[in-house]
């Protein structure tokens, strides 16, 4: 039997793309999926997936919750589970379609839900940590049940294939959004279980991720004491924690994070201000088990917009581009122009440097 | 009557003896004299420690020392180790005393665990032509984030020690070594940018110029302990324990305390220091709270408080409470760890080995979520970069080395400290003696030994892809065991090699 994510660590390489307008002006699926689609040879065909935001306007502020389910009885247990916390505003199977490429699929089920206020009122906690509480209780609690999907007004969509059936099996040329990522990934070994593939979100904040951090038990060890359980042993599940603990709970914006995550050098360090000197070198102090060593290029998605980093040494690549209010990012340059030719501007960000691209405020 | 039969025997080669003798100028034990009527020298096996100094010195190579195949009936139970042993108790009546760490053959955990290096899925990192960096920080994380009505963040920490490379020379005091030994690890710590620490010996006046790198001690006795020792000093070490006589306290004879020693500790000439077995104003853990306190007191909480203990049979229990008490680091002391003397069946029979002492309180202490509230320095024993390495990836932040750094200055492992006849300058206060050992070349020798270890911990750290100290700090993952049972690596926390 092949062991699933969580049983054994995986290591993957593989490709990323996103595209954000940052005026929210929405557009359909369809782009992103062209664009990953270029990069096929970076996947294998063991995983695929996309992060979508802007697409449930109608329930924007309701968490939409995807879940995969093994069988029908594990669903009643969770949905249980889910009753009993949460107020349930809609539920539904998601719609796939039926192709030779995507097999063994899962039960996969959205529910548009908000926390029972009695409930949350008794847990003490603000809404979004009840939420990701109740996430974890799920995901480490009912076996064969599997949220993986959790943000407001966005969703995941991901499966074990080439990311652009995955992207046709969950019909997201019918989705309409202001942002999407996509991933396609290259395991070293043969995963059967669709959890494993990116994005990996918590809340809305998603990630994708091409590389293999040198670092994970280190991080993984760390974060595990702020509240976390990585149960994958996945580098973008770690990833994904630790970017929710520093932006969520510790109030760090992006260039901070990534001072923390993919922190300058000392020999930069030193050539800085007084000022920004005594940042970094505090910053780096204080959060030095969450430093992200080995190669990385990763997309964070999030309410707000999306991130690029690179490791410190840029040991992956990764392109951005602009055009009008669109902003593009990628593993390589190919996938960005297969659906725009013609960009204002196009550049390779430095090992450590955060792109971070604000949409603009949502009127 | 003699029952015990010279352990070593000196070898020397008449053909190549020039009887200029050297050796015999050389050995505080007495073992070499010269025949004038033979014109030949001569030697004293009984007294020899096989300490080396004069097989370094002997111009022409004329000597070597040879372990004696002198026997008693061999029995496997009934060793001849242990019959000496008898012999030597039944004539003296008294409590058998050893130096250094303890030599017995227990297991070597360090031995049986193995490293991780990158192959195709994630690039190794050649230090030589990328950044690679060995930098630490000690001290509490708080991550609790402050910022002004500008949003700045506002940076500052609890005071930090700030290391170049996570390697600090270990506690040994001036009086079980040297004025020289200890000038030379405090221009060495200087120079590679670390630390080296006072032991309970107080602070010679001499060295305060060295104090940005120093930690003073305060331990049992209270030795040298006064308002601006604690002040100059980089940080404050109490002392709870040493890994070579856990529960024990220290005895330093008086004849030991003379001129500057005795005015360093404090206490008079040719009067006995005796360091209590426990602190006598600590019985417990609430107390240790109080002196943490007291002594950030006295200093402003300018200071880092460590507090160092022996690798004990409950040490998790014992570091859970430390990291409570307001201490920001906690220095673990394993059972092969050092000594200028100590009861050898102390030595030899009480605490645990380091590397099941170091994983069993980093797991409690990431378990009940305050690992990031102290730092975490292990010692006893040390003996190589590969160790740093294992260390650090079992959840060290930094190590102690005492035996590396004597071995580095000359030290041939002898373990006749408790003599007082050190012919390497080193554990010896005669003066004669401490010329011998020349701070200037043995300052570069602990520099060179540290440097060139630093260049193996970044190779190592290359191979894994990491390329930043911190990131192997708890990496678990980076290590394999092999040849050890389930339990071992279970305490351990890592994999067997294989799997």
């Amino acid at each position: 039997m092949t062991l699933r994510e969580g049983d054994i660590r995986i290591p993957s390489g593989c490709a990323v793309s996103g595209i954000i307008d940052k005026s929210r002006k929405r557009f359909s699926g369809e782009e992103i999926i062209k664009s990953i689609a270029v990069m096929r040879e970076r996947g294998n065909g063991l995983g695929g997936g996309f992060a979508a935001y802007g697409i449930y306007p109608e329930y924007k502020d309701y968490y939409a919750f995807h879940i995969f389910y093994d069988n029908p009885e594990i669903k009643k247990q969770c949905e249980l589970f889910m009753d009993e916390h949460f107020d349930i505003i809609n539920l539904s199977k998601i719609p796939t379609k039926k192709m030779s490429e995507i097999k063994d699929e899962p039960l996969i089920w959205r529910y548009f839900v908000t926390p029972h206020p009695t409930k949350l009122k008794a847990s003490q906690l603000d809404e979004r940590e009840f939420v990701v509480k109740s996430v974890f209780k799920i995901n480490t609690g009912i076996k064969g049940a599997y949220v993986f999907s959790s943000g407001k007004n966005m969703g995941v969509f991901k499966a074990v294939g080439h990311p652009e059936d995955v992207g046709r099996f969950y019909k997201l040329e019918e989705y309409e959004g202001h942002c999407f990522t996509a991933h396609g990934r290259y395991p070293t070994n043969t995963p059967g279980w669709w959890g494993g593939a990116h994005p990996f979100a918590l809340l809305d904040y998603s990630v994708i991720h091409n590389g293999e951090i040198s670092s994970y038990d280190a991080n993984r060890r760390c974060i595990e004491m702020y509240g976390y359980k990585c149960t994958l042993q996945t580098d973008t599940e770690v990833i994904t924690y630790i970017v929710d603990y520093l932006h969520r709970k510790k109030g760090l914006d992006f260039k901070e994070i990534a001072s923390v995550i993919a922190a300058p050098f000392w020999k930069t360090i030193e050539n800085y201000s007084e000022d920004e000197k005594k940042k970094a070198e505090y910053f780096r102090n204080v959060f030095a088990s969450l430093l992200i060593t080995g190669p990385f290029s990763i997309i964070v998605g999030y309410q707000d917009g999306l991130v690029a980093l690179n490791d410190r040494l840029k040991l992956r690549p990764m392109v951005v581009a602009e055009k009008g209010s669109r902003v593009y990012i990628a593993s390589e340059e190919a996938a960005v122009r297969i659906i725009e030719e013609d960009l204002d501007h196009i550049w390779a960000p430095r090992g450590g440097e955060a792109v971070v691209i604000k949409a603009w405020e949502d009127k | 009557m003699n029952y015990i039969y010279p352990e070593y025997e000196v070898v020397r080669n008449y053909s190549r003896c020039i009887t200029c003798r050297a050796c015999e100028n050389q050995c505080a034990n007495k073992v070499h004299s010269y025949l004038e009527c033979e014109n030949r020298m001569e030697s004293t096996d009984d007294n020899c420690v096989n300490c080396h100094r004069c097989v370094s010195i002997c111009p022409t190579r004329a000597l070597k020392i040879v372990k004696s195949t002198h026997t008693f009936r061999e029995n496997a139970n009934w060793t001849g180790k242990t019959i000496n042993e008898i012999y030597k108790q039944a004539q003296s009546g008294g409590v058998l005393l050893s130096s250094m760490g303890n030599p017995e053959s227990y297991p070597i955990y360090f031995d049986k665990i193995l490293i991780n290096a990158s192959q195709v899925t994630n690039p190794s990192i050649d230090p030589l032509r990328e950044p690679m960096e060995t930098r630490v920080f000690l001290g509490r994380k708080s991550h609790e984030i402050v910022r002004d009505a500008n949003r700045k963040v506002i940076t500052k920490t609890t005071p930090q020690l700030d290391l170049s490379v996570p390697i600090m020379f270990s506690a040994m005091s001036y009086g079980s070594i040297s004025y020289n030994a200890h000038e030379s690890l405090a221009k060495a710590s200087e120079q590679l940018g670390i630390y080296y620490n006072t032991g309970e010996g107080g602070l010679h006046e001499d060295f305060y110029k060295y104090s940005k790198n120093t930690i003073v001690q305060v331990a049992s006795g209270r030795f040298g302990v006064h308002k601006d020792y604690l002040n100059t000093a980089a940080a404050i070490e109490i002392k709870m324990g040493q890994g070579a006589k856990p529960g024990i306290g220290g005895h330093l004879p008086g004849a030991k305390i003379v001129g500057a020693v005795s005015r360093t500790r404090m206490i008079p000439e040719g009067s006995d220091a005796i360091s209590p077995a426990p602190h006598h104003d600590i019985y417990s853990i609430e107390d240790l709270r109080q002196l943490v306190f007291s002594l950030k007191e006295a200093t402003d909480y300018k200071k880092p408080v460590i507090v160092k203990i022996a690798a004990v049979h409950n040490v998790t229990s014992i570091a859970s409470g430390i990291a409570r008490s307001g201490a920001d680091m906690i220095a673990i002391d394993g059972f092969r760890g050092g000594t200028g003397a100590a009861p050898t069946k102390i030595r030899d029979n009480v605490g645990i080995p380091i590397e099941l002492a170091l994983a069993s309180v980093d797991k409690r202490l990431r378990d009940e979520g305050i690992r990031d509230s102290v730092s975490l320095i292990v010692g006893g024993s040390i003996r190589s970069s590969s160790d740093i390495v294992k260390a650090i990836a079992l959840g060290a932040d930094c190590v102690y080395i005492g035996s590396a750094a004597l071995i580095a200055m000359g030290c041939h492992l002898c373990r006749s400290c408790q003599s007082g006849k050190c012919n390497w300058g080193i554990a010896t206060q005669a003066p004669e003696l401490v010329k011998r050992l020349n701070p200037a070349i043995a300052y570069q020798r602990l520099v060179n030994l540290v440097s060139a270890w630093e260049h193996e911990i970044k190779e190592m750290m290359g191979g894994m892809g990491i390329n930043s100290i911190e990131s192997l700090k708890g990496n678990r993952l980076m290590l394999r065991g092999v040849g050890l049972n389930e339990k071992e690596l279970s305490i351990l926390g890592i994999y067997h090699a294989g799997e």
